[in-house]
């Protein structure tokens, strides 16, 4: 066969295994959290919807009877304030950095991109790794401070929500910094020249010219760091230390030493509606615009 | 525009680069410490990278590392080759279905993803007794880079003059005639910088192999994690910059190659 035809069969085999490494799995979490936990981890076949129940609700260890835990509305709680903080930190980190690098020379600014890109290919878990060795008791700051005689006993910033917050803004600051930047460099500097001409302030300009026309680069920058924010496992994991767990650690957790795997998915469940919550109204207003 | 914009955004920009390389520069640095300290330099040495190197765990765990990312990003890039140039000429639903499918682990959290394919391969060897080994990592690890290495290929295809394609057509090459002899050579910069990415994706990852990752197939993402259970040398500092400086090289690689595809084809390029 030729033609248009045979093209398109090139396309399957990346469709398969995204179906039967990607689609599949995730039907099977929801699948499995609708499940008993079998004694030694795994599930045990038949409908129960004790893993959502046990999200919200434990039981009680002398009657049995449900009561209500906020133990997982905490820890939800939690990594919904972080990833808003790392995204309100970073966007006011972001920006700046974003206009400084859109106002460089064409040549100047390729290194920019480049030196903001770089970190992000990279080891997390390396990087991640480095700010423990600053910010730990024994580590770069707490040590320098303690032989300045500044302090008499380290100061506690590993497993801390600051630790996290810190964690997170340095690993998603450059999501936010590049989508900023490039609406920033599409944006007509004529735009801006006019605004001044016709003696637009500072503050009128940036809110009534360049805001309006950057919207959309700041709305990418905002997700692309509240998503992976909300979901991510190592950050909290190594500097939240299970002081300062996030959904991720918890879901993780399940599937290694608690070994209650249907939980686990329902968690996970719970993780994955919450991203496509704040996803949905984006989707929404594309879908308007046309 | 430029004299608009107040003199802090210069300082916060310069703040924002020192962030983002400060923490890795301690770290490089004091691999090189020849005391046990992370706080106080005493003198230059390569002992912790000689003590690395011969740290049996870590070079088993580099085989690994190596081998994973190796089988991974050959799989993954002649999935993404094939998906891109199969989707450019179907139409627009059926792109965004098969879009959305191979990009699901830009959206769906990562460690969500470890545990559903955790419980796929358990499921698979309960059922059929079927476990590649190693395989189940490096398969694992394809689909999760097959997006990324997607990326600069879709670049690369936006770049072909589509004219090009047409002239072929006209003058009786067949479907297979134009990827052969059109299609893959203009893209091969476009493959060659995606194979690169899925080798660093591959290589950096660390919630995946964790979760599923049986004993003795331990990566070195993995290995460093478990370094932390002990009281801490710079040892860990020079396992740490051996893995920086392998994913810095491959992610330099990346850039030539979409760099000199941009010298060769030249000022055409939009």
């Amino acid at each position: 066969m030729s033609g248009i035809g045979t093209g398109r069969l090139l396309a399957w085999p990346a469709f398969l295994i995204a179906g039967l490494l990607g689609g599949i799995p995730m039907a099977l979490v929801i699948a499995c959290s609708l499940m008993k936990p079998g004694a030694f981890g795994g599930v045990e076949w038949g409908l129960s919807f004790d893993a959502y129940r046990a999200l919200l609700f434990r039981r009680d260890i002398f009657s049995g009877e449900p009561v209500f835990s906020a133990d997982h509305l905490l820890i939800y709680g939690r990594s919904i304030l972080l990833a808003a903080g790392t995204t309100i930190l970073c966007l006011a980190i972001g920006f700046p950095t974003a206009a400084h690098m859109a106002t460089r020379p064409p040549r100047a600014r390729k290194w920019w991109v480049l030196a903001i890109t770089l970190p992000f290919w990279t080891s997390l878990l390396v990087r991640t790794l480095a700010l423990m060795l600053i910010i730990g008791d024994q580590g770069l700051i707490n040590g320098l401070l303690l032989r300045t005689g500044l302090i008499q006993a380290p100061v506690a910033m590993l497993h801390t929500n600051f630790a996290v917050l810190l964690g997170l803004v340095y690993s998603f600051l450059p999501f936010m910094v590049l989508p900023v930047f490039a609406a920033l460099e599409r944006l007509d500097p004529r735009l801006v020249e006019a605004g001044a001409d016709l003696y637009a302030g500072r503050w009128r300009i940036a809110f009534l010219v360049i805001l309006p026309n950057i919207r959309p680069g700041l709305v990418a920058g905002c997700l692309l760091v509240f998503l992976p924010a909300l979901g991510s496992y190592v950050v909290p994991l190594m500097l939240g230390g299970g002081r300062a767990m996030m959904a991720g650690d918890l879901i993780a957790l399940q599937f290694g030493g608690a070994r209650n795997w249907p939980l686990g998915a329902a968690e996970a469940v719970a993780l994955v509606t919450l991203v496509l919550a704040a996803l949905l109204p984006c989707w929404l207003m594309r879908g308007r615009a046309g | 525009m430029q004299r608009h914009l107040p003199r802090a955004f210069g300082l916060v920009a310069g703040a924002s680069l020192l962030f983002l390389y400060a923490p890795i520069l301690v770290l490089g640095v004091f691999s090189f410490n020849s005391g046990r300290l992370f706080h106080r330099w005493e003198g230059g040495s390569l002992h912790w990278y000689a003590k690395a190197l011969a740290n049996e765990g870590f070079r088993g765990a580099a085989v690994n590392s190596l081998a994973v990312a190796l089988g991974a990003t050959l799989l993954a890039t002649f999935l993404a080759t094939g998906a891109v140039i199969g989707l450019h000429r179907a139409g627009a639903r059926q792109q965004g279905i098969a879009l959305a499918l191979i990009g699901l682990p830009l959206v769906v959290p990562e460690v969500v993803m470890a545990v559903a394919t955790l419980i796929f391969f358990s499921l698979l060897r309960g059922a059929t007794g079927l476990d590649f080994g190693l395989g189940n990592l490096i398969l694992a690890h394809a689909a999760f880079c097959l997006p990324f290495a997607m990326m600069p290929i879709r670049a690369a295809l936006r770049g072909v003059e589509p004219a090009i394609l047409t002239v072929a057509a006209d003058l009786y090459a067949s479907e297979g005639a134009i990827v052969r002899h059109i299609l893959l050579p203009l893209l091969a910069p476009g493959i060659g910088s995606g194979a690169a990415l899925a080798f660093i994706t591959s290589f950096d990852d660390f919630a995946m192999s964790q979760l599923l990752a049986g004993p003795g197939q331990t990566t070195l993402p993995v290995f460093i994690w478990a370094q932390l259970r002990r009281p801490l040398t710079p040892e860990v500092n020079a396992m740490s910059a051996i893995m920086l400086a392998v994913s810095a090289a491959f992610i330099c690689l990346a850039l030539a190659m979409v760099a000199r595809a941009r010298f060769t084809n030249g000022p055409c390029d939009p």
